[in-house]
């Protein structure tokens, strides 16, 4: 496996994290002018937005205003798409992830993402879907440490009451809630500094919505968070600050109006934004 | 209490607690089309079934003959009334095995290839060629390896002698290392029709693989690549374990179809009926090349005879292509993908 000490780096950044080393280690992500194309249509406009560390950013909008494309934009995902094409930079810790040079496989391990639909890997077992992106990245671990680090993730996960009988079960044998909160401890085994989520609850129940819920609350305490939702009532409950996208007629989307979410959903200062929170469209 | 006394009580209040029979409510165009399709269903079974008892009625009598003794007889001497297909049935298993060890690992990285890694303009392109070659005829392949590729291949024959003769099935009957070497001594062995085989068998295999390789799922994918995968730790991890069924299932039936090739290795094999494992030696026979080079000049024994080693190599080819059924059949990409 490379280290990230082989990688070019600018010499100004901070000295890079290395994996499995201190964590309590979140991350700022700077977006700057990010705009967005697949093939000629063009889904987002000159987008900047900051996600402080040890923050929970909530991005919402209607369907189809970029939001997600976004989402996948910080972390590289959006580039595995063939017609996909992006302008402006996106910062960790003050350095562009698409900077010539920039190993892909080593930014997407420190930015970590869940997505809509739960998808472990169902030929696994629970312990070993934890661990799969230790196995993915080359990381090599003791066996007692491996241990510890199933515990400590799917504990964080709010997993590991309901399963610690079962690890070597399947995980496609768990519930969709329960899934979805494996493919978090999954994506807390490589210590990211920053998780995207991608609409994470929008395929589970209530209950199981609020067990995310409270699982982000406590990972937020040394993971940087941007989530995704359609739910007006999550963005409120778990995010400190906000960004409201929106695609009007045929153009692209943009940031309208961003912010502490509190103030966003109280007063907001474009009456879209308040059109939008007060549930008069989207 | 008297408003849900209304909205749970139907007006009647006849015990209809048990099943009661539902019609199926469909139309015409529905009924026409579910009869065509049973029916051409059941004539393909019907087909399969009429070709394995027309077969076994025949060997019959050759059974009758030559009991058991028909299955481990090594010659095949009609003058002598010595017939038995086990050395032919040795040439047969040989060739198969040959054109596996060639067939899969080609059919495997060209499907991961065109799968995973072409660009999308070469991807059509590929898929292309490799369904061309499906069409190319078997006697094409003969007269091609005859004219180009065992001239060029009795070298590797040659080169593996050299430096693997000491396992048993490498092992030639001439000296390998003789500075003027018998090329004779490499023409139409087994090995040979393998490697032929094995590459024609490299496209039906291959889409079979890709077509399954194509069905893993983008979520599990994407999860791989957003904990930091590479591309072949993806592939690793959720292309082939999803894949696995489709591996297996396509390189069965490659096996069923190396099984049974006939004209190519009619055209590349010196006949041969001593049993031997020494494949890279000349001379072999496999079950369908003896039935195609015997078929025209037989009396009725033989020809029942030759059926009969038929009914054999129909019954192997069978057991193989049930064997890859269950396994495509059992794997997650044969069953409903969106789980």
């Amino acid at each position: 496996m490379q280290t990230v000490g082989q990688m070019e780096r600018p010499a100004s950044g901070p000295p890079p994290g290395v994996a499995g080393g201190s964590r309590q280690r979140a991350a700022t992500l700077d977006a700057r002018h990010v705009s967005a194309w697949f093939g000629t249509n063009k889904v987002l406009e000159r987008v900047s937005l900051t996600m402080p560390a040890r923050r929970v950013t909530a991005l919402i909008g209607p369907s189809g205003c970029g939001k997600s494309t976004f989402l996948r934009i910080l972390n590289r995902m959006h580039e595995s798409v063939a017609s996909a094409k992006l302008a402006g930079e996106v910062l960790l810790d003050g350095e562009d992830i698409y900077a010539p040079g920039t190993r892909i496989t080593e930014t997407r391990k420190r930015i970590g993402m869940v997505f809509q639909k739960p998808n472990p890997f169902p030929a696994m077992s629970i312990a070993d879907n934890v661990t799969a992106g230790l196995k993915l990245t080359g990381t090599k671990v003791g066996r007692g440490e491996r241990q510890e680090l199933i515990e400590r993730c799917l504990t964080r996960g709010g997993l590991w009451n309901e399963v610690k009988d079962r690890l070597h079960q399947p995980g496609s044998a768990l519930s969709g809630g329960q899934q979805q909160r494996l493919c978090i401890a999954r994506s807390l085994a490589v210590d990211p500094e920053i998780l995207l989520m991608d609409e994470p609850c929008s395929a589970l129940d209530p209950t199981s919505t609020r067990r995310i819920e409270e699982t982000i609350a406590e990972i937020s305490q040394d993971v940087t968070i941007v989530i995704v939702t359609h739910n007006m009532q999550q963005a409120q409950r778990v995010s400190q600050q906000c960004a409201f996208f929106l695609a009007e007629q045929g153009t692209p989307g943009r940031i309208v109006e961003a912010g502490a979410t509190e103030r966003v959903f109280t007063q907001p200062i474009d009456p879209r934004t308040n059109d939008y929170v007060t549930g008069r469209f989207g | 209490m008297s408003l849900l006394h209304e909205l749970t009580r139907p007006p009647t209040d006849a015990p209809f607690d048990e099943p009661r029979p539902i019609a199926p409510g469909l139309g015409r165009s529905d009924h026409v089309f579910r009869i065509t399709a049973r029916g051409v269903g059941f004539f393909v079974l019907v087909l399969t079934a009429a070709i394995g008892l027309f077969l076994g009625y025949q060997a019959i009598p050759t059974f009758h003959h030559y009991g058991w003794s028909f299955l481990t007889e090594t010659q095949w001497s009609p003058n002598t009334d010595t017939i038995g297909i086990a050395s032919v049935l040795l040439g047969t298993l040989e060739v198969a095995a040959v054109a596996l060890v060639v067939g899969f690992p080609l059919a495997l990285m060209t499907a991961l290839y065109i799968s995973e890694y072409a660009p999308s303009r070469l991807k059509s392109t590929l898929i292309a060629m490799i369904d061309m070659m499906a069409a190319v005829p078997s006697v094409i392949f003969g007269v091609w390896a005859q004219l180009w590729l065992q001239p060029r291949g009795i070298n590797v024959s040659r080169w593996i002698s050299q430096n693997f003769g000491w396992i048993p099935i490498f092992k030639v009957d001439t000296d390998a290392n003789a500075a003027s070497w018998s090329k004779i001594s490499y023409v139409g062995s087994a090995f040979m029709a393998g490697i032929v085989v094995g590459i024609m068998i490299v496209p039906l295999a291959c889409s079979v693989m890709r077509g399954v390789f194509d069905l893993a799922p983008l979520g599990e994918r994407e999860a791989a690549y957003a904990l930091g995968s590479t591309k072949w730790g993806m592939i690793r991890t959720v292309v082939l374990p999803f894949g696995r069924g489709g591996i297996i299932g396509g390189t069965m039936l490659a096996l069923g179809r190396a099984l049974g090739e006939t004209v190519a290795v009619l055209m590349i094999i010196s006949t041969d009926y001593q049993p031997k494992i020494k494949i890279l030696s000349q001379g072999t026979q496999t079950v369908s090349a003896l039935i195609a080079s015997l078929f025209g000049e037989s009396t009725s024994t033989q020809l029942h005879a030759l059926l009969t080693a038929g009914f054999v190599l129909f019954l192997m080819t069978l057991l193989v292509n049930t064997i890859a059924a269950v396994f495509v059949a059992r794997s997650r990409s044969g069953a409903g993908v969106d789980v």
